[in-house]
């Protein structure tokens, strides 16, 4: 089942469970194959805060992000496209992929203001009045050459409801199919189209019709993980995939806590970006299996531990809870080492997930990692029983 | 004063006049004399230290079976690892594995490590293990020498260090104590080693040497009845301000006791002229025996640190560097003596030295970047502070970079300037982001650590003086 041959994508699904909606897919793009479910670590600004190209692709990352926001501002697409795109600039060989801009812009700039032609805000470098029109932010995606990008859409905070939303989401359908007649560079950039509606399920539907009749390669669940009510999230996210195409890979956006992302796998998503990791390790949170640990407590100086002990990540083959939470007073290394942590545990995390998906036992793997998150059933969130349920999994 | 002493019987005293009738063959036309590996047996403060040349004060030489395991070799002149707590700044253990000749000997300080003490007593097995080092030679320097720390809090007694947790004050007990937690394989001796201010007085400078020699001769005390120290090797501090006597009578009594090295100490910083600690440096590397390593701080510039090695000095922090990324700089300075690249493998430096002057457009570069990189004060990047700042990096925070697509410093082998560019480390500058110090830590340790591999070859080819002129013509 290949895609139209004029995107820089062939998805191909590979395994499905055959008790949830959670499959195991490829992903053929420019720059190398990815295996879905996949998270996504983000380096917003062209680098994976602290960690080196070649010590992110040794993690066994496939694909991470930059924002366009950022990257668009500083260095700028002029400088982008003398280095040869964010590949070159930043010197990383595998897919990237980059967001519209959008979002930052609205949750960033405080005065921004949306109107049918685009974004207007004032930039926060020098002041200047910009406008990003979704040709724009397909120029800038050009320029990044990224692997995947994503249309500019409207976004509204998931926390307000009425007809702003509904506009909202009728002008991302307009703004979707400016994009996709400004990407340049469609047989080397494929674009994903963004799914909006608020937790308006009709709005949802209405989206989800719409850009399923448009030809892109792949879909975006945008507009959640914005505060909203976990009820309304997993609602929303069951309702998009239930309606999206099979053969097309489907990216929730902005989701990277490991209980939301084995839930979510489970209602059928594919990809997941978040900062959360890698910015929770630099204030000393290692993310592992029953949680977190706050290394610069006092309670680790002690704890010749590491992290975790069933990891094999660079960190803790070397070193200690106690040497991490000594090491926090006097140097940045002390980051570096729980990032590339985090990173490896979230990538482990999806490595498990798929394998446990590709045989037949992704319903066994969900009880087991719920079991050792919470400990117990009582400390179960109830969110996430009810997800669980709603694709016939009783957590026992 | 010449404070008793009553050393452990098992510690052999060792003289240099003991040493010299080891040393064979004399030139003294050229005031060369080579010397064949002459092994110098003593107790527990023998390193294995072996000199192939000298010429005139300066010394080639090398250490062998250090380490616990006793396999590891540390050829002199040479820098040693510099570490925080430990780990090199910025560096995990795979960035620092991608750079080429890394020091054999890390560099610990004291000040940081004294607060975690208790810490390391429960642990045990001491601070290279604890680090995620535990092949590691280490040498524990009392202060950190990239901290400035107030002065005026030593006593008789005790000696403060400031560390994370505030000022300690440490009585040679606890400082031997404190070692005791640690195991490093060498560490300087407590010492009164605030950095004086010219023209101190005479008084405090013979005070500082008194003190020292006194916290010496307690420590040796302690470290005989001390078995988990039994391997380490204890470096005697020199002191004595700017007072010539008084560093004299510091070299010479230090020299007596049973030490494993010198430790030149009090002159870092800016209390001094260059001029005063140069002939300093003479005049106490003459009292010291040849056959023990000598060590400075703060003396870290390579012109400095040439000037050093020919007045006899072996062994360098790596704080240089540090502070060039920490400034966010690049080191960008040629130090190849030998003519011929083929077997120099050399360096070529674009523009550091360019950004003062005599700027050579390349192919590529507008007359523009020339005049951006002209002065010291530069309009364009009012940010940039331009303190510190030495004739051998170039500030990669400069507008002129954002477009730059070359590598930091043209025919690096780093890790950064096989796979970055001047551009890139700018941007990452520019938005504050972790991987600009890691890179730029990288590419500076690599090349400074190669600086002293030529100074070595240098030395060894008779060429120190060359070099010593490439460098200097850099810094004009
Ligand atoms: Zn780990
Ligand atoms: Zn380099």
């Amino acid at each position: 089942m290949a895609a139209p041959k004029a995107h820089a994508l062939v998805h191909r699904v590979l395994a499905e469970c055959p008790v949830t909606k959670a499959r195991v897919c490829e992903l053929m793009l420019p720059h190398g194959p990815i295996s879905t479910p996949v998270f996504m670590p983000v380096g917003t600004q062209g680098t994976m805060k602290g960690v080196t190209a070649d010590q992110l692709r040794e993690l066994g990352c496939e694909i991470c992000l930059g924002n366009t926001y950022h990257l668009g501002m500083r260095p700028g697409p002029e400088i982008m496209k003398k280095a040869s795109g964010l590949h070159g600039f930043m010197n990383w060989k595998r897919n990237l992929l980059t967001d519209s801009g959008g979002f930052q812009m609205v949750s960033l700039v405080e005065l921004s203001q949306v109107t049918e032609e685009g974004v207007h805000f004032k930039s926060p470098y020098d002041d200047k009045e910009i406008l990003l029109t979704p040709e724009k932010s397909i120029e800038i995606q050009n320029a990044l050459g990224s692997d995947i990008m994503m249309q500019l859409d409207d976004v509204v905070s998931s926390t307000i409801s009425g007809p702003r939303v509904e506009e909202a989401m009728h002008r991302s359908v307009r703004w979707l199919d400016r994009c996709l007649l400004a990407n340049k560079n469609p047989e080397k950039q494929c674009l994903f189209a963004i799914i909006q509606g608020g937790l308006d399920p009709d709005l949802r539907k209405k989206c989800l019709e719409e850009m399923t009749k448009r030809d892109v390669p792949g879909f975006a669940i945008g507009g959640l993980s914005g505060g909203e009510e976990k009820d309304h999230f997993w609602k929303m996210v069951t309702l998009s995939t239930d309606h999206l195409p099979r053969d097309k890979p489907r990216y929730l956006m902005g989701v990277g806590y490991a209980t939301d992302l084995v839930v979510c796998v489970a209602l059928g998503c594919d990809m997941f970006d978040c900062v959360f990791p890698t910015r929770t390790a630099r204030f000393g949170s290692a993310l592992v299996p029953w949680g977190s640990l706050q290394l610069k407590n006092k309670q680790f100086a002690k704890d010749f531990q590491p992290i975790d002990k069933e990891c094999d990540c660079p960190t803790c083959k070397r070193y200690s809870r106690a040497y991490i939470n000594a090491l926090f007073k006097s140097d940045t290394a002390a980051m570096h080492h729980i990032t590339i942590h985090n990173i490896a545990y979230q990538l482990n995390l999806m490595r498990s997930v798929r394998d446990s998906i590709l045989r037949g036992q992704f319903p066994q793997f969900i009880q087991d990692f719920m079991k050792t998150m919470y400990g117990s059933k009582e400390r179960y969130p109830r969110w996430a029983v009810d997800a669980l349920e709603s694709v016939s999994i009783a957590l026992i | 004063m010449t404070p008793s002493l009553r050393w452990p019987r098992k510690m052999r005293f060792l003289q240099s006049g003991d040493v010299s009738a080891l040393f064979s063959i004399h030139c003294p036309s050229a005031c060369i004399h080579y010397i064949s590996s002459s092994r110098l047996e003593s107790d527990r403060n023998a390193m294995k230290l072996s000199l192939s040349k000298v010429v005139n004060s300066a010394r080639l030489g090398v250490i062998n079976n250090l380490g616990r395991s006793g396999d590891k070799v540390l050829d002199f002149p040479g820098c040693l690892l510099y570490t925080k707590t430990g780990s090199p700044p910025h560096l995990t253990n795979d960035t620092l594995q991608t750079i080429e000749g890394v020091p054999p000997v890390a560099h610990i300080t004291l000040s940081s490590l004294a607060e975690h003490q208790e810490v390391l007593e429960e642990f045990k097995d001491g601070i290279a293990k604890f680090a995620g080092i535990p092949d590691a030679v280490l040498y524990c320097s009392i202060n950190d020498p990239v901290t400035k720390d107030p002065s005026g809090y030593n006593t008789n007694k005790s000696v403060s260090v400031w560390g994370g947790g505030g000022r300690l004050e440490l009585t040679s007990q606890k400082f031997v104590s404190a070692q005791r937690a640690l195991r490093p394989d060498w560490f300087q001796c407590l010492s009164d080693g605030e950095v004086m201010p010219t023209g101190c007085s005479k008084k405090r400078a013979k005070k500082s040497v008194d003190r020292s020699l006194v916290f010496l001769d307690e420590c040796l005390q302690l470290l005989g009845d001390n078995e988990r120290l039994a391997q380490s090797v204890l470096i005697g501090a020199i002191e004595g301000g700017d007072v010539l006597e008084e560093r004299l009578r510091s070299a010479r009594e230090t020299a007596k006791r049973p030490v494993g090295g010198f430790l030149l100490d009090g002159f870092q910083g800016v209390a001094m002229s260059n001029e005063t600690k140069l002939s300093l440096i003479s005049s106490i590397t003459a009292e010291l025996p040849e056959d023990k390593i000598r060590v400075i701080h703060g003396m870290g510039r390579p012109d400095e640190v040439l000037e050093c090695i020919e007045r006899g000095v072996d062994l360098f922090d790596s704080a240089f560097p540090y502070e060039v990324t920490e400034r966010g700089c690049a080191l960008s300075f040629n130090h190849c003596y030998d003519p011929d690249p083929e077997t120099a493998g050399g360096i070529h430096r674009t523009d550091s030295l360019s950004a003062r002057g005599s700027h050579v457009l390349r192919k590529g570069e507008t007359s523009e970047e020339e005049s951006n990189g002209d002065t010291a004060t530069h309009p364009d990047d009012p940010e940039i502070d331009w303190t510190g700042m030495t004739p051998f990096e170039i500030c990669l925070k400069e507008k002129r970079f954002r477009e730059d697509f070359r590598p930091l410093l043209q025919n690096c082998t780093c890790y950064c300037c096989r796979n970055h560019t001047r551009a890139y480390v700018h941007h990452l500058l520019a938005s504050k982001e972790l991987l600009a110090g890691i890179l730029l830590m990288i590419h500076n340790f690599q090349l400074y650590f190669s600086f002293f591999r030529s100074a070595r070859g240098a030395l060894r080819d008779g060429k120190l003086g060359v070099l010593r002129e490439i460098i200097r013509s850099q810094t004009v």
